[in-house]
């Protein structure tokens, strides 16, 4: 209790207690060797953005359990029916088009060439950061293969949900048709969104690929866009086990 | 995204902008965004003031006309009602003492240049200016605003036709809710990476002001909370206007049956107040940072127990999460669901008695100085005390089932979330002026605005429990001609006429804080004798804060009248006086 501390004066400050005095564990504190004025080193860049992609993370999952919580409450509440005055229950299951498997099929492999990109273009920094030259032009053209062929195979994902959706209407169910419709089109929608944000950021990652940014500007744009394509990957096998085993 | 946040970042390695729009417009500068966000929230508060003076005036003169408005009549005062907790909840409360202090100066006090991601700070502003604008905006479309309250609650939020207002002016209500949660968002993500990761060296957890650990819980109570509202607005705008039914159950409007069925009310009560109770503690929690600091400060003395305080912060952060239930008493819930809402909700009460006594503690037997953010802290302390005392009144719900629809609530929440909140704002502007434009305010007019204030707001609110126990109803547009409360009108009269005199006197503020900036007395670099990191820096700070110089921190944050020190504090920054025995 800092109330009952005494202090005295003293040189030494590694002789410190706890939160009172002397000089802590550099690591403990966040700007130890770059303050204000110079340029942010590249391993403090890299922690920052991830710790600001977690962060975000965790708001878009906020989002998404509400989402949920609303469909399995909404799911379980029966309804009136006006003719004959009595509470029925009114939630249909909407059958899923067999597309999606293959969606699924399409974003998991993505996120397979986004890791395959992400690991492209960490190695390159690592060698640049080793070597002090610039990544070889050929190794560049690998990463932004695999960059590419994950943007491509992103667009086809969202492509393949259109697809889903325009088949849902050609079967009756829109929007708002039902309850459970509802869902289906705002769970998938949202997710859709949150996609195309990674989709338009790798297309900046490519975009600074090609106009030769320095490789550890891209490095980190593209490692926490990995750690967002996977987590998106997971909310849409979470979306689709509760869109087809909660229905 | 991430790159021109790092680019951002790094344009503190050049010269601060020099022109006008880069400089205070599209200012990536934590202090200038701090101050956009301040000086939106007082011309909010200015507003959200002004709709509760017609709401009062109406109350005692049903009939009268008053200006720009007209006769006041239901549908107008439920207007006015939704606008003014609508605007003074998300654009005052939420946003001056988080978007305003908060960004000013978190980073100065963990010894940062800036926040993390300075481009996601300039736009979590923007997008919250936004919100601001839109709902204003709903003043001056076809049918005027809507008439929902501040908790929007379906059926009647959801259907156009339920009522003048609830056609453009709702659906843009609920864009304006959209907006400020997306500003929110991206504000907290700011504050958490900022706070984890951006310390100065030495500025360990638990080395930061107890200001910094509120605005950090704050922003994690943000992140969480917000992100619950967004999606409630989402599924309120598709039945609004896509035809799906997540909340309109079966109902007939005006004779019609409307286009909806199945969805549950009662799910948007639950989406919602998952957010609103947190709410009231974002709205709360940076007012008690502060106010520990400035007991501290201004007593002379260390703050009682600081890690009580911190752990205080944070088991307040986590049970405001699993207590909304307790506004919901009145919605048929199972008495065992209530039950156990109502336990957790009255433990708050601990938490919240711990850092009264800890605030109690700190300012037993100090040398205090009575200046003018004392005062307002002070009175944060009694406001805290006073309004608090009746949530666990509320928190029972044999007790909250009479009491619910009164004026006790109104009472009640104005003290604890609006006003304390509020003397949380003055304490800091008061606290902070100097800092931020390098003069003194006027100390005589503060002292007239405070005792105006404070016992201004007692008077409005404390007689409001009494009119709530003799059953005066809230949201009612009218009760005069009402038999069983013809005895409450003298009573409301006061009021009213208390609420003129208190809003009087916040022009002394508005007066104050102005001509301060042009005339008041040159200020120090460190004019309260405090010790942490923005009193070692000038006045104002630069634009890197420190003037390209990096602070180490050597001590926690509240060393005062230290025995064998020269003088009677230690700034966090003094490698030479450390603790021992």
């Amino acid at each position: 209790m800092a109330a009952l501390t005494t202090t005295v004066l003293t040189d030494d400050p590694s002789s410190a207690l706890g939160g009172k005095g002397g000089m802590p564990p550099t690591r403990d504190g966040g700007d130890d060797d770059n303050f204000g004025s110079g340029p942010l080193s590249f391993d403090m860049r890299l922690r920052r953005a991830r710790l600001g992609m977690v962060v975000a993370m965790t708001a878009i999952v906020m989002v998404f359990v509400s989402f949920s919580s609303a469909y399995l409450v909404r799911q379980g509440l029966p309804t009136l029916d006006p003719h004959t005055n009595t509470l029925v229950r009114d939630w249909f299951p909407v059958p899923l088009p067999r597309l999606l498997l293959i969606n699924t099929l399409v974003l998991l492999l993505s996120t397979l060439t986004m890791e395959l990109a992400r690991r492209q273009v960490a190695r390159e920094a690592a060698l640049t950061q080793i070597a002090a030259v610039p990544g070889d032009a050929q190794k560049q053209e690998a990463g932004i293969q695999w960059l590419g062929l994950t943007v491509l195979l992103g667009f086809t994902f969202l492509t393949g949900q259109w697809m889903v959706w325009r088949e849902l209407a050609a079967r009756g169910f829109y929007l708002s048709t039902s309850s459970s419709s509802s869902f289906v089109y705002l769970l998938t929608g949202t997710h859709g969104l949150h996609l195309l944000g990674g989709v338009v950021a790798l297309v900046a990652a490519g975009g600074a690929s090609l106009l030769r940014k320095p490789v550890t500007s891209r490095l980190v744009v593209l490692d926490v866009t990995g750690w967002y394509w996977h987590f998106m990957a997971f909310l849409w096998i979470y979306i689709l086990c509760l869109l087809e085993f909660a229905r | 995204m991430a790159t021109r946040e790092f680019a951002a970042h790094e344009s503190h390695a050049h010269a601060a902008p020099q022109g006008f729009i880069r400089k205070w417009v599209f200012s990536l500068d934590h202090k200038v965004i701090g101050l956009q966000y301040y000086f939106l929230a007082l011309t909010a508060v200015f507003v959200g003031m002004f709709l509760s003076l017609l709401m009062r005036i109406h109350l005692i003169w049903p009939t009268v006309a008053l200006p720009l408005v007209g006769e006041i009549k239901p549908e107008t005062y439920l207007s006015l009602l939704t606008m003014h907790g609508t605007i003074m909840v998300f654009f005052v409360l939420t946003t001056a003492p988080q978007g305003g202090f908060g960004n000013y100066f978190l980073p100065i006090q963990i010894g940062a240049a800036d926040m993390a991601f300075p481009v996601l700070n300039m736009l979590s502003f923007w997008v919250t200016f936004l919100g601001y604008i839109v709902i204003l905006a709903a003043f001056f479309v076809t049918g005027g605003a809507p008439l929902h309250g501040w908790t929007g609650y379906p059926p009647l939020s959801a259907l156009p036709s339920a009522g003048p207002g609830e056609g453009l002016g709702a659906d843009l209500w609920v864009i304006s809710i959209g907006l400020f949660c997306v500003g929110a968002l991206m504000s907290a993500l700011n504050f958490i990476t900022t706070t984890l990761d951006m310390r100065a060296k030495g500025m360990t957890m638990m080395r930061m002001p107890l200001t910094c650990w509120a605005w950090f819980i704050t922003a994690i109570l943000g992140l969480l909370a917000f992100g619950v509202l967004l999606s409630a607005a989402i599924l309120l705008l598709l039945d609004r206007n896509a035809g799906t039914s997540f909340y309109v159950p079966l109902v007939i409007v005006n004779g019609q049956l409307a286009a909806h069925k199945g969805g549950s009310p009662l799910l948007w009560q639950h989406l919602f107040w998952f957010f609103g109770h947190p709410e009231v503690y974002i709205a709360i929690l940076p007012a008690m940072g502060l106010c520990s600091q400035l007991v501290s400060v201004f007593s002379r003395k260390p703050i009682f127990g600081y890690k009580a305080m911190v752990y205080a912060i944070l088991s307040i952060g986590l049970l405001g999460f699993m207590v909304w239930g307790h506004h919901m008493f009145m919605s048929g819930m199972s008495p065992y669901t209530a039950f156990a809402f109502s336990i957790m909700t009255m433990a708050i009460g601990v938490p919240s008695a711990i850092k009264t006594f800890n605030w109690l503690g700190t300012l037993w037997g100090g040398r205090i100085r009575l200046s003018s953010p004392m005062l307002f802290a002070i009175g944060f302390v009694s406001l805290f005390v006073s309004g608090g005392i009746s949530g666990p009144f509320l928190a029972q719900p044999t007790l909250d089932i009479p009491l619910h629809d009164t004026a006790f609530v109104t009472g009640h929440f104005h003290l604890i979330m609006g006003v304390a909140s509020i003397f949380g704002i003055f304490a800091a502007t008061y606290y902070w002026f100097p800092k931020m434009f390098g003069r003194m305010m006027s100390e005589s007019l503060a002292r007239w605005h405070f005792w105006f204030t404070f016992v201004g707001t007692y008077c409005i609110f404390m007689p409001m429990h009494y009119a709530g126990m003799a059953g005066q109803p809230r949201r009612y547009s009218q009760f005069t001609e009402l038999h069983y409360l013809e005895h409450l009108i003298p009573l409301n009269r006061f009021i009213t006429f208390a609420a003129f005199v208190t809003i009087s006197a916040q022009f002394l503020f508005l007066f104050n804080l102005f001509w301060s900036m042009k005339f008041g007395k040159k200020a120090s670099d460190n004019p309260w004798e405090a010790t942490t990191l923005e009193w070692t820096t000038a006045t104002p700070p630069p634009h890197d804060n420190f003037g390209g110089r990096t602070p180490v921190v050597y001590n926690g944050p509240y060393e005062y009248s230290v025995p064998g020190a020269p003088r009677d504090y230690v700034m966090q920054t003094d490698p030479t006086v450390i603790a021992a025995h």
